[in-house]
């Protein structure tokens, strides 16, 4: 297949954006080459690592598997985003410093981008529930221990569980 | 003080932000891509190639085969140090791409090109002619005469083969009364599955090459590097970013090589070699397959009167780290139980499978599983108590190993074993999954491990540490040590902070290596960057500390054996009071018109001790027989690793080694077809790695025994927390159902077997 380019338009992390796109890429490789969005980490390219997580319209995916030009129109939230202007981290990201969750740190952003769905939908999940939802991500270092209580802990604080 | 405290990793920040950079981050897009052209054959020889179609894709820069490396310089890939003893070095086996085809998976050619497209266009339009041979994928039938020869200076197929003899067996066996116990256990191939595939790129800079990798180990990189191009290796320059996890694949040269010699094969220009997870499972390493043999003569009353072990190691197509890791394997076995008879032998032989190296563990989660194994196995034949059996029998204190002079210190099997029992209610759980029927049943299994911390006096234990004051009272710290995801950073900071008295966040620690500035040091595995970092923090501390202080006494008239440095202040030790901060001292001393000096501190150490470092796993299972699946439920593990430098990374490397363990024990295999040698399940979802679900909580606890050879008291725990969980949650099923498997994984494939011959099902 020749190469082809359209153009798109998608908010990124809260920017309006337009890019040319090669209709063969990756939304992954869109974020990380175009965008420099380099949280966004390649692990297997073909879905099973969870390492490129993004929000797509508040949506967790692989970007490895969705197309650069299925992002037109839509919003894109990579780990980036999560950032306050003035470098302010969210609730979540503390969690995985203050739990021990991040040791190598490659699978951390996709998992994170997971934890922040999850969130967002300002629910109680049981631990069989979390374990599931996260269950897209692969990591070697943790043992998903960790992982899991930083979750676990941001929900129910969020949710005023912990008094 | 700070070491002993859980404080945060030093690197936490920039990873949860996504600022932290690895090596593709860093790569500039004007590089070309590198793929490489795989063999589709298990042995072989290239004949030709018909390049013709590929050559005419649009954006291929350059086709490289097997036949345009004219200079044959062999090199071994093993991420040891070098021996400038020619009898010691490791085997120089491989070259950066090969027309003679040892597996399935060999590396014959490799396309440069524009983009990612490109390169993977060509390399589905390369032709290539082989000539076949037979192949054989056994170990043991690569042992037998007339089996397919991979190596012709390597008879049979043995890379090597040592003996261990202690006392006299057969003498041992005449004694009347003894109950014999025999097995054969087996580990299957299992891959490190780092999150960050391997990845590297490499250009030239005036005369010399740098190369950017995803490694554990860049000062051997960078003498590989040398001795593959037959150049001199300060013509090399290695950069060593954060990594995305290395297990010990990373502890050996993947494709370093072949990326430089591919940049000069284009003029110098930056070339990016980004290996695809099908080819990090095949054509990096892999974890020794070995089929061990055990035979016990037992004493009625539980013990030993002979042993017997053959080993047999399935070391893949090249050497790579070889026979050390049977051998550390099979060293363990008359360590961990010592009996008087003793006769063990260790083969490590080659076969047309892929390449096996260093993996978390290095032998001992293959040697634990099948002796661990085999201990239950005992205890059954002679009826003995799991737990009991094992304190009796377990290396006792005092144990000194003769070679190493590593001592046993103190009662830390019992310890550990209280311990994890108390965590996970052990006595109470034992007796009632006693004599259960039905299909669904439950069982607690225990297993313990011995693992050395370091390699001295197998070779050389060298750390360097380099500390440089800055105007404002920090230092940067910099060691030939390297952080690959364990929190290693962290620890040294906290000792650095703790040796030279300032608080830890005034100790930058420089993470990312570069062979051209980073002190020297042959980096990281044999669980000992903690330990031997901790040396050479200590050593070069106190001169720092000595040359702050002589300066200060110059600032302050005060004599410097009345000073010290305490939370970033000069004190006054008689009275206590502050003369002076750091950030006072260190400007003047910079800046000073009369003195004007740079205060550094640089010094090696040669660590010339070892520790042992002991724990063990108790796991407690349910299975359900007519599904053949086990299902674990709780798991704890309890390690004495010395005195804890932070311990919620500990916490958390045992955790991970946990993981890595479980999937062992449970579901992890890389398989081959037997007609043609090709890999089955080479990818992240055929391939069963423990995930979110596969896990109960883990937990882990310790014991804190200080080690006395230490400089903080701490030792190895990197690997040990992997070693146990397999051969624990293999005791727990036997516990549940009476049937011990012998091979790994404990997966429904292996279940059904055991079940079905032992009439369960």
């Amino acid at each position: 297949m020749s190469k082809q380019y359209k153009q798109i338009h998608c908010v990124i992390n809260g920017k309006e954006r337009e890019a040319m796109v090669d209709v063969r890429a990756s939304l992954t490789d869109l974020l990380r080459n175009d965008f420099r969005l380099t949280s966004v980490k390649k692990g297997c390219e073909v879905g099973e690592c969870g390492a490129c997580n993004v929000l797509i319209n508040g949506e967790c995916f692989n970007s490895c598997i969705y197309l650069a030009v299925w992002a037109d129109g839509k919003e894109i939230l990579t780990l980036e985003g999560l950032e306050g202007p003035n470098g302010e981290i969210s609730d979540i990201q503390q969690a995985f410093i203050d739990e021990a969750a991040v040791q190598c740190g490659f699978c951390t952003p996709g998992a994170i981008m997971s934890a922040v769905e999850i969130l967002n939908e300002g629910r109680e999940l049981s631990d069989e529930e979390i374990r599931i939802r996260m269950s897209g991500h692969l990591c070697r270092c943790t043992g998903y221990e960790n992982i899991f209580r930083a979750v676990k802990k941001t929900m129910r604080k969020r949710l005023g569980l912990d008094g | 003080m700070y070491t002993g405290q859980s404080i945060k990793r030093v690197d936490a920040l920039d990873k949860v932000t996504g600022r932290t950079k690895y090596t593709d981050d860093l790569c500039d897009r004007k590089a070309y891509i590198a793929r490489v052209l795989h063999s589709t054959i298990a042995n072989g020889k290239v004949l030709s190639f018909d390049l013709s179609e590929a050559e005419k894709v649009p954006g291929v820069v350059k086709i490289l085969t097997c036949f345009d490396v004219k200079e044959k310089h062999y090199f071994p890939t093993a991420g040891h140090p070098w021996s400038t003893d020619p009898g010691h070095q490791d085997v120089a086996d491989r070259l950066v791409l090969t027309d003679r085809v040892l597996f399935y998976g060999d590396d014959i050619a490799a396309v440069v090109a524009e983009d990612e497209v490109a390169a993977a266009q060509a390399l589905r339009l390369i032709r290539v002619e082989y000539e076949e041979y037979p192949f054989v994928l056994d170990v043991q039938k690569a042992m037998e005469d007339g089996a397919p020869l991979l190596h012709e200076n390597y008879p049979n197929n043995i890379l090597k083969h040592t003996t261990i003899r202690n006392g006299d067996y057969e003498k041992a066996i005449q004694e009347p009364g003894l109950i014999k116990v025999e097995g054969w256990y087996e580990t299957p191939v299992v891959q490190h599955c780092h999150i960050e595939n391997f990845i590297c790129f490499a250009e030239k800079e005036g005369e010399r090459i740098t190369v950017v990798s995803s490694t554990q180990i860049p000062h051997i990189v960078r003498r590989i590097v040398g001795q593959a191009l037959g150049t001199g290796w300060g013509n090399i320059r290695v950069i060593k970013p954060y990594i995305g996890g290395g297990f010990g694949n990373k502890q050996d040269i993947l494709y370093e090589p072949l990326c430089a010699w591919l940049s000069l094969q284009v003029g110098g220009h930056l070339v990016k070699l980004d290996v695809p997870r099908e080819e990090t499972f095949v054509c990096n390493r892999t974890r020794h397959s070995i089929r061990n043999h055990i035979i016990s003569w037992v004493r009625p009353d539980g013990t030993y009167a002979a042993r017997k072990l053959e080993a047999f190691s399935d070391q893949g197509a090249y050497a790579s780290h070889g026979h050390s890791i049977c051998a550390k394997g099979a060293g363990a076995f008359p360590q961990l139980y010592p009996c008087p008879n003793v006769e063990v032998d260790a083969y490590t032989v080659f076969t047309n499978k892929p390449v096996a190296g260093a993996m978390r563990g290095y032998g001992i989660p293959q040697s634990m599983w099948a002796v661990e194994s085999h201990t239950e196995d005992v205890c059954a034949a002679i009826g003995a108590d799991p737990i009991e059996f094992r304190r009796r029998n377990l290396m006792p204190v005092g144990y000194t190993d003769g070679f190493s002079k590593n001592e046993n210190y103190f009662d830390s099997f019992n310890q550990c074993l209280d311990k994890a029992m108390k965590a996970i209610d052990y006595e109470r759980k034992y007796k009632e999954y006693q004599n259960q029927t039905g299909d669904i049943r439950r069982g607690i299994g225990v297993a313990v491990f011995w693992y050395n911390t370091a390699v001295w006096p197998i070779s050389l234990e060298s750390t360097s540490c380099r500390m440089v004051l800055n105007q404002d009272g920090s230092f940067q710290l910099q060691l030939g040590e390297t952080e690959i995801g364990q929190g290693a950073d962290t620890a040294f900071a906290q000792m650095a902070a703790d040796v030279v008295g300032v608080p830890v966040e005034k100790v930058h620690v420089v993470s990312c290596q570069d062979t051209d500035v980073t002190p020297f040091g042959t980096s990281a595995y044999a669980s000992r960057q903690t330990y031997v970092a901790g040396f050479s923090i200590r050593q070069t501390g106190l001169q720092l500390k000595e040359k702050i202080l002589d300066y200060a006494h110059l600032l302050t008239r005060m004599p410097a054996f009345n000073l010290d440095i305490r939370e970033g202040n000069i004190v006054r030790i008689p009275d206590g009071r502050v003369l002076m901060n750091l950030e006072e001292l260190a400007t003047e001393a910079l800046y000073s018109l009369d003195n004007s000096r740079h205060i550094t501190a640089e010094s090696t150490y040669q660590v010339k001790s070892n520790a042992y470092s002991f724990g063990c796993t108790i796991a407690e299972v349910e299975v359900d027989i007519p599904m053949c699946r086990a299902k674990l439920l709780n798991i704890v593990n309890c390690h004495d690793a010395g005195k804890l430098i932070n311990p919620a990374l500990a916490e958390a490397q045992v955790h991970g080694g946990m993981s890595m363990g479980i999937g062992f024990g449970l579901s992890e295999k890389l398989m081959f077809d037997e007609k043609t040698g090709r890999p089955l399940n080479n990818n992240l979802l055929d391939y069963k790695l423990s995930t979110f679900l596969d896990h109960p909580t883990l937990k882990a606890e310790f014991v804190e025994n200080a080690e006395p050879t230490s400089a903080f008291g701490t030792k190895g725990l990197g690997e040990p927390p992997a070693c146990s969980p397999a051969p624990a949650i293999r005791n727990a099923i036997y516990h549940a159902t009476g049937v011990g498997v012998k091979n790994a994984p404990a997966n429904p494939h292996n279940l059904f077997k055991a079940f079905s011959e032992a009439g369960l099902i």
